[in-house]
């Protein structure tokens, strides 16, 4: 390739790339870390060897500095994207005026006794470009930038062992069948080939800690690779037993989950990105590689409720033993191997996405009071024991403090669920958790599982209850409040019959789903809290995934499972092209918004499915008569 | 070797560090149970594995007890700050050695490189064994300062 040329292409590259919406992106990943793949063949993020490690790509934060892996045709091209059926593998189809190609993208697994009859590297991005029509020109671009984009680190062409870099001590090695030039100084290699129908040619990007690295080989054995991990991905999504109308939906989102999940330890991350922004040039983009414990009993219950027991029950042991270091306190978010201090900073040298600044690495939520991840370590628990689990001694020890700190501190304002940063309330939602705290281990212990101070559990119990009737609900609106004595909405308190504090037909439960509707849904798409409300940050947000996936459970538990199914119908329209959605939703465009593709959201569309199922069969075993106070609701709705 | 001594002051030693390891738990300081670590060796049973660890764990506090007495009989004299620099050998050599290796000899144990199979064992524990806190190494280096420290400053030379 001339220099003319390689410089042209160089530029192109790496100065012309424009900001993607976020859901161009897909997910690729080894349970370990992950990436995501633009729709035009870009690695435009991964942080290696963690999730919340520093990035080795970042062009999804900066196009300029971020650094990326680009596969794509010269010219002009039209895309087509899926995952292969029930695989985390990734085909990108390229269709050009001279021919077409397609690109298959994924992070190779493979089950533990494979790996121990096949030397693999510790991390590898593993990509298949195959001819399938004519002839398509290729160009490629590898353009990594560690650290966030701070390090530029000198390529070292090593012939047949590809093109080297070391980065604190770690190699990055990129091996290719397509011919690479080093260019840029040699801090970045670029190339352009022709792929002819039925050629198949691999680059393999390896991550290695320890020396000697493991160099994987290309050719046949690469397509080993891929059957391998085709193959350890579709074992695990057949273990799904959900056979419902929306199996894909569901199978997608627990593929999704996996990937987010560290498998060493169990824990799962809330969204693999950082700094994605709620709103498109704005301040709300944080960082989410980190693992919440508001997640946990909602996790629990799809991933046990899909078969997953395994990653279930190493979930569990994570919730309960990698909290320890904050107990009888629990934080609200942690690492992935239970850090809690995770000091939020910023980093300036990166412009954000499309200028949505500041980026930023650690999360300052980890400072602040959430008095309903007890509930949810609690109820989690529960849901642990429903399903078999046993606990061991320090276990049940500890799960009897969490019940006593929730008794001397369920009084106290608390940031509550959405951490907002504009101080404490008596966040209702909390003050539910709390009750579900120890309505949970009251349980466990008449069941005969768990020996706790039940007299003081009991009081406390009855007393929360009776200060959320007295304080949390407001008879002039109808309807339970954000906040004690408040008159403000907020989506969360749709949680409150999933929880079980409340019937979803009770009639105080039926109209708070009514006056949410109200206040904060937009069509099927429903706002965490008003617009206005003042939660320490300018304002500008999207509708949250979640909040509309717990209204259709609310609806169903209300009695209206047809109102709530055509909700959820409507919602499964906004994945993208291959079944991922972020935390939020633009509801003037359907864009989507905020760190992708978020776990929660995901989440919330699995149980969201399950309950309809649920409600689906005793509706028809119920008959088809309605009570009257359906009509109601459905006015409402 | 002065058996008596030995026995005495390593028992004495471990009970120490063990007390030292388990107060840096209950303070947040780090997760690391060397007892509960040893113990899942044998059984995953978390009750009996910390009752198993824990009479391993005294086996070990013995065995290392011994290669302590070795070395001050060899220089023929015995202090705290001469059992103390043992003791820093010993703490480094667990955190820097011994730990990253343990997935390799550990039956129940993921290594960093585990996955996407989840792991229903226990968690590695990495370099300077950081992922169990990372206060971790200091917790790890005080408890053996002070276990050597006693076996230099009480251990009588034969």
């Amino acid at each position: 390739m001339d220099e003319k040329r390689q410089a042209l292409l160089f530029r192109k590259s790496t100065y012309n790339a424009s900001y993607l919406p976020i859901d161009d992106y897909a997910l690729i990943g080894d349970c370990r870390s992950a990436g995501l793949i633009s729709r035009d063949g870009s690695l435009d993020w991964l942080c290696l060897p963690r999730f919340d490690s520093p990035s080795i790509f970042a062009a999804v934060l900066d196009t300029e500095k971020g650094g990326r892996f680009l596969v794509r045709p010269v010219g002009e091209f039209r895309t087509e994207r899926r995952y292969l059926a029930n695989t985390n593998v990734l085909e990108t189809i390229f269709r050009t005026p001279t021919g077409a190609c397609v690109l298959r993208d994924l992070m190779p697994v493979s089950s533990e006794e494979d790996k121990r009859a096949y030397l693999t590297p510790e991390h590898e991005v593993l990509r298949q470009l195959e001819g399938l029509e004519g002839e398509v020109e290729v160009e490629i671009l590898y353009d990594p930038r560690p650290d966030y984009g701070r390090v530029r680190p000198l390529l070292e062409q090593r012939g047949a062992l590809g093109l080297r870099c070391e980065v604190d001590g770690t190699s990055l090695t990129l091996r290719s069948e397509l011919p690479l030039e080093l260019t840029d100084g040699d801090h970045s290699a670029c190339g352009v080939a022709r792929i002819r129908s039925g050629e198949r040619k691999y680059l393999s990007l390896t991550y290695s800690m320890e020396a000697p690295a493991v160099v994987p080989l290309l050719g046949e054995a690469a397509r080993g690779r891929i059957e391998r991990t085709v193959r350890w991905w579709q074992e695990w999504a057949d273990r799904c037993p959900y056979e419902g109308p929306y199996r894909d939906a569901v199978v997608r989102s627990a593929l999704a989950l996996k990937l987010m999940t560290y498998a060493p330890s169990g824990a799962l991350v809330a969204a693999p990105t950082t700094s994605l922004p709620e709103a498109v040039g704005g301040v709300r983009n944080w960082d989410y590689r980190y693992c919440w414990l508001r997640d946990a009993s909602f996790t629990l219950r799809a991933l046990f409720a899909l078969g997953y027991r395994e990653e279930a029950e190493a979930y569990t042991g994570w919730l309960l033993h990698a909290t320890r270091l904050t107990w009888p306190e629990l934080h609200v978010l942690y690492d992935v191997f239970g850090e809690a201090k995770l000091p939020e900073r910023q980093l300036p040298h990166l412009e954000g996405y499309a200028g949505s600044r500041p980026v930023r690495i650690g999360n300052d939520a980890h400072g602040q009071l959430q008095l309903d991840v007890y509930g949810e370590v609690i109820n989690g628990a529960a849901r642990f024991l429903d399903r078999g689990g046993r606990f061991d001694r320090d276990t049940s020890r500890m799960l009897n403090d969490l019940g006593r700190t929730v008794c001397r501190r369920w009084r106290e304002p608390d940031e509550g669920i959405w951490e907002g940063r504009s101080g404490r309330f008596h966040n209702t939602h909390s003050k539910v958790l709390c009750w579900v705290a120890l309505d949970r281990l009251i349980e466990m212990h008449e069941a005969g599982y768990l020996e706790v101070s039940v007299e003081l559990f009991r009081a406390n119990r009855a007393e929360i209850r009776k200060e959320i009737e007295a304080h949390g609900y407001n008879e002039r609106i109808g309807s339970y409040t954000r906040t004690f004595d408040g008159e403000e909405m907020d989506a969360s308190l749709l949680t409150m019959p999933l929880y079980g504090y409340i019937e979803g037909k009770h009639p105080r439960m039926r109209s708070t789903s009514a006056r949410i509707h109200e206040k904060l849904a937009r069509d099927e798409l429903v706002y965490r809290y008003e617009t206005g409300t003042d939660d320490g940050l300018p304002p500008g947000e999207g509708a949250f995934g979640i909040c509309s996936f717990w209204a259709v459970e609310c609806v169903a538990q209300g009695g209206n499972v047809e109102a709530a199914t055509q909700t959820f119908e409507q919602l499964l329209a906004y994945a993208n092209d291959v079944g991922l959605f972020a935390e939020e939703i633009d509801p003037d465009t359907g864009a989507a918004l905020g760190n992708f593709p978020q776990a929660f959201t995901h989440i919330g569309l699995i149980n969201a499915a399950l309950t309809l199922a649920e409600y689906r069969d005793e509706h028809a075993l119920a008959g088809q008569d309605q009570p009257p106070a359906e009509k109601e609701l459905e006015d409402h709705t | 070797m002065n058996k008596r001594s030995l026995s005495l002051w390593g028992f004495v030693g471990t009970v120490i560090l063990t007390t030292l390891m388990a107060a840096s738990q209950e303070l947040g300081l780090s997760r690391i149970n060397f007892p509960f670590m040893l113990g899942t060796m044998f059984t995953p049973n978390r009750d009996r594995a910390g009752l198993i660890g824990f009479g391993v764990h005294f086996l070990n506090g013995w065995i290392f007890a011994s290669v302590y007495a070795a070395a001050f009989e060899s220089w023929r004299r015995a202090s705290w700050w001469l059992g103390a620099a043992i003791g820093l050998v010993h703490a480094l050599y667990v955190l820097v050695v011994a730990m990253p290796a343990l997935p390799a000899m550990h039956p129940r144990m993921a290594n960093e490189q585990q996955g996407p199979t989840p792991t229903k064992q226990l968690e590695p524990p990495g370099f300077m064994a950081l992922n169990y806190g990372r206060r971790t190494p200091l917790s790890v280096i005080l408890a053996h300062l002070v276990y050597g420290g006693i076996l230099g400053a009480f251990y009588r030379l034969k």
